[in-house]
């Protein structure tokens, strides 16, 4: 198992740049999400890692060797496409046993080493039939089975959920994640999808616009997001963003209300944050409570989505619009206008 | 109950009369051919329009193969055309392999020059063609022959292939390559077994394209050994030019090969355009 | 540059370099050689000939009567054969577009014709229309088309009929195939949604069908009219251009000019008036393509 390590990495397809300034390390059995909305530039790093494509600028390191000149097929890595991306004239078994016959391995061994990653994934009864004849999950763990007979020094997965229902990547999740702690194997992991980040996740790198925005835990960048778009895209519902002032007291104002309260800073006060700034507040659903009328804030409920595990109630207050989720199973009605 | 009928039962009709129309149009000309070759001679002019001769005879065949050369061009449209066919077909699948999965620059420049070779009368070239391949030569031979359809095919053989390509997901080769394998690589054992259909439609249009080809075979090519089957045939035709029995027996020896190819191939090209209009 | 990024840089010209050279060497450079023939005076055969005579052959070419009927006939041949091809083409391809029992054979027959080599098709056509041999001058009389079953290659008024007939019969498979494939690639749930919204056949075919078509009608339409006006094989092989000029094409007129008269310098010179008609002609329909997906 390797360590990954970029250094400046930059790319530009011509149009403006894609990524630029990437400083990232990656470190020996870690399962690590490149985590972003389209167009962020994860895939696009991904490929870089890969070689499938040139960096235009940086340094990429596998353990410790510049890999800036190596060609994918010489960099030991596996990878797993969003597509699956399976030879569709070869049987299961010899999808599998492609990149060992490319080594030139000894038959035996090529037999040996594609029925034990096929018994670790349930494909053993799969092994004779091909690709068209499979559903979307076993053409999936064919897909991963290709790149675990390899025992690469790292696996790469390009969004390999995404073409799943939402039972089966449940399912997918926790057989990852699985393997990876079998595995010991240090893994890269590009999803759009925030849930599979957090779950999934030993640590997550936020991309934006082709930059990093923050790299840590799971829980870290949860609790406490770098800026805007880290706390926004982390957390269902999102978090809401309001339009607020600060008081001299150190208050909050929402249209007219006090939300919150800012502590006084230990150090010097941060540029900007002086009386009468207009600041964004982020409060996450799953704080706020509904309370009786004599206390908290009045706000008007616009709708109310029952999910089951509790309620997404989203609110008006003055001109703007928030949500909060409440797991109590109030027993409330509708239409009641806390005016 | 005769409402439903009609409101089916008739634009079904109406469907199956006028595909049996493009049918009969389409087959007409060369049943007349076949009818006319089995015609006896003293039954020609008599019954010149009648649908089928009341006597049949293989006569006409018999002479147009016993005549010394027929096998001969036969032959020698064999070799060209099925050389051609290949060669083609292999250039072609490299440039439409690199019209579809690469960007570079000048490509705008190469797929422009493909285009207008396509875009002139090829009488033109024939004499400066002529003098090109003579020195080397490549003229009255079935090698020059080879070499100038090659040139002439590979750019619709090539924009052919682009599309079946394009049908082709990319991320194999990418799959094919992070398992170990060059580009090239890539493209023999993953991608070209998966394109077959195409190189056969490809080949076979080539092939067919070669076998059909009369100016430069009659102009590059003057002794009998190395003429090619249209050649020999309007040699054949001219010199024999009432003798029709003979002349549509040599017509229909000549459809033969190209028509069962083509009979074969067809579908293939149909599909692959399809597929590869869908992806690209 | 490092010598990974220069190979990567490299390879799409190493696939395209065997096309290349060969198209450049076999048509590209001997088309730059024979339309420099048009600036000189190059008469096959005689070795005095080979002057540099500028722009002679054009000046010959605005008195050449020739040339004018062969324009003009370009313009019919052209014009019609491509008008047919193309609407029976599409309702060939139309009817094939729904699945039916025998379909594949079906297919298979009705695109036979394209199979068959240029030169048998203008021959067997020739004979079809020769009285003697063939049935058509006789179906035409009893159709009350022709007054007497006369062989219209003869007449100058009928004759380019005769190589139209074969040149669409050619040709239909052509356009059948291409537009079959574009029709197929017709996602068909849009026709769905229209028939939902209450359009009947005609209406799905106009508002659905023709407007997604489009694009592969305008290039096919646009490379098959370049081509057939060069095409002068089924004319040279049915009529020689005749009677008197009345089947004479631009490049029949230049295979004419070309290895009767033996002129080379001139027929190169109207090559080169061909040529650059079909330039423009194919820059004006890329022009128009241009503005009119603009305004969509």
């Amino acid at each position: 198992m390797a360590t990954i390590t970029l250094s400046n990495v930059s790319k530009d397809y011509g149009g403006g740049p894609v990524l630029r300034g990437i400083d990232l390390e990656i470190r020996e059995g870690e399962f690590v999400a490149l985590m972003g909305p389209s167009g962020c530039g994860k895939s696009t790093l991904l490929r870089l890692i890969a070689g499938l494509e040139e960096p235009g600028g940086g340094q990429i390191r596998i353990d410790g060797r510049l890999v800036n000149d190596v060609a994918p097929k010489d960099r030991d890595l596996a990878m797993v496409f969003q597509s699956y991306a399976l030879y569709p004239h070869m049987t299961v078994r010899e999808n599998m046993s492609f990149a060992l016959k490319q080594r030139r391995l000894p038959q035996a061994e090529i037999t040996r080493a594609v029925e034990a990653a096929a018994a670790k994934l349930g494909l053993t009864t799969l092994l004779e039939r091909k690709p068209k004849a499979l559903s979307g999950g076993q053409r999936q763990r064919v897909a991963m089975g290709r790149a675990i007979v390899r025992q690469p020094k790292a696996f790469l997965f390009d969004e390999p959920l995404s073409n799943l229902d939402a039972r089966l990547r449940e399912q997918m999740r926790y057989e990852i994640r699985k393997l990876h702690r079998e595995l010991g194997a240090t893994s890269v992991y590009v999803t759009h999808d925030q849930v599979e980040a957090m779950t999934m996740a030993d640590r997550i790198v936020a991309l934006n616009d082709g930059a990093i925005q923050q790299v840590g835990g799971p829980q870290d960048l949860y609790d406490t997001p770098a800026n805007l778009f880290v706390a926004g895209f982390l957390g269902s519902p999102p978090m809401n963003f309001l339009d607020a002032t600060l008081a001299p007291d150190g208050a909050l104002v929402v249209e007219g209300q006090t939300l919150a309260r800012v502590p006084p800073p230990a150090g010097p006060r941060p540029a900007g944050l002086v009386p009468g700034a207009a600041v964004t507040l982020g409060l996450r659903p799953e704080r706020l409570a509904l309370t009786t009328p004599t206390d908290g804030v009045p706000a008007r409920v616009d709708l109310v989505e029952p999910t089951g595990t509790g309620q997404v109630v989203h609110l008006a207050l003055g001109a703007q619009r928030l949500k909060l989720f409440t797991m109590g199973g109030a027993a409330w009605r509708r239409a009641t206008p806390w005016a | 109950m005769s409402k439903t009928l009609s409101r089916t039962l008739l634009p079904r009709l109406l469907h199956a009369l006028a595909l049996a129309a493009f049918v009969a149009f389409a087959l007409f000309p060369l049943f007349w051919l076949l009818k006319v070759s089995l015609t006896p001679d003293d039954l020609m002019y008599g019954e010149g329009v009648r649908l089928w001769p009341s006597r049949v005879t293989l006569d006409h065949y018999g002479a147009v193969l016993r005549h010394s050369q027929f096998p001969l061009f036969f032959r020698n449209s064999l070799i060209v055309s099925t050389a051609t066919g290949l060669l083609a077909t292999a250039a072609a699948s490299a440039a439409g392999y690199a019209f579809s999965r690469f960007r570079f620059p000048g490509k705008a420049w190469v797929v422009g020059v493909m285009l207008i070779s396509q875009m002139f009368p090829l009488v033109i070239i024939v004499a400066p063609i002529f003098r090109l391949l003579a020195p080397l030569g490549l003229t009255n031979s079935l090698t020059g022959l080879v070499v100038v359809y090659t040139a002439f095919n590979t750019p619709f053989a090539a924009f052919l292939m682009q599309s079946f390509f394009e049908a082709i997901p990319k991320d194999l080769e990418e799959a094919a390559m992070m398992d170990g394998a060059t580009r090239f690589q890539a493209l023999r054992r993953v991608i070209l077994p998966l394109t077959l259909p195409g190189l056969a439609a490809t080949g076979g249009f080539v092939f067919t394209a070669a076998w059909s080809e009369l100016l430069f075979s009659l102009m590059l090519n003057s002794s009998a050994a190395v003429s090619t089957f249209p050649a020999g045939l309007l040699g054949f035709v001219s010199k024999f030019s009432v003798d029709f029995g003979q002349m549509m027996a040599a017509g229909v020896l000549a459809l033969l090969p190209v028509g069962a190819f083509f009979l074969l191939i067809q579908r293939y090209l149909v599909q692959g355009l399809t597929a590869g209009a869908v992806k690209g | 540059m490092t010598r990974r990024a220069l190979a990567l840089k490299l390879e799409p010209y190493f696939y395209t370099a065997p096309s290349l050279l060969l198209i450049a060497a076999i048509m590209l450079v001997p088309l730059v050689t024979g339309l420099s023939y048009a600036f000189h005076d190059l008469i096959l055969l005689d070795p005095l000939s080979g002057d540099f005579v500028g722009l002679d052959h054009f000046r010959e070419m605005l008195d050449d009567d020739g040339f004018w009927t062969a324009l003009r006939n370009t313009v019919v041949w052209t014009a019609v054969s491509v008008a047919l091809q193309f609407t029976f083409g599409l309702i060939l391809a139309l009817l094939l577009n729904r699945p039916f029992p025998g379909r594949g054979l079906v297919q298979a027959l009705v695109f036979l014709p394209w199979a068959v080599p240029g030169f048998l098709s203008g021959l067997t056509w020739a004979w079809l229309f020769n009285p003697v041999i063939g049935p058509l001058p006789h179906w035409l009389q009893g159709l009350g088309l022709l007054a007497t079953p006369e062989n219209i290659l003869s007449d100058p008024h009928l004759a380019l009929w005769g190589p139209i007939a074969a040149n669409v019969w050619w040709g239909i498979p052509f356009f059948a195939i291409t537009l079959l494939a574009a029709l197929q690639s017709i996602p068909k749930d849009i026709y769905e949604a229209a028939a939902m919204d209450g359009a009947g056949p005609l209406l799905r075919f106009r508002r659905v069908t023709l407007p997604l078509l489009a694009p592969t009608i305008a290039i096919t339409v646009m490379l098959r009219t370049v081509w057939v006006a060069n095409f002068a094989e089924l004319i040279v092989v049915m009529t020689k251009g005749g009677p008197a000029d009345a089947t004479q094409i631009l490049s029949s007129y230049i295979f004419t000019l070309a290895f009767q008269r033996l002129d080379f310098g001139y027929a190169s010179a109207v090559a080169a008036v061909l040529l650059l008609l079909l330039l423009a002609y194919a820059a004006a329909v890329m022009v128009l393509r241009h503005a009119m997906t603009e305004r969509a």
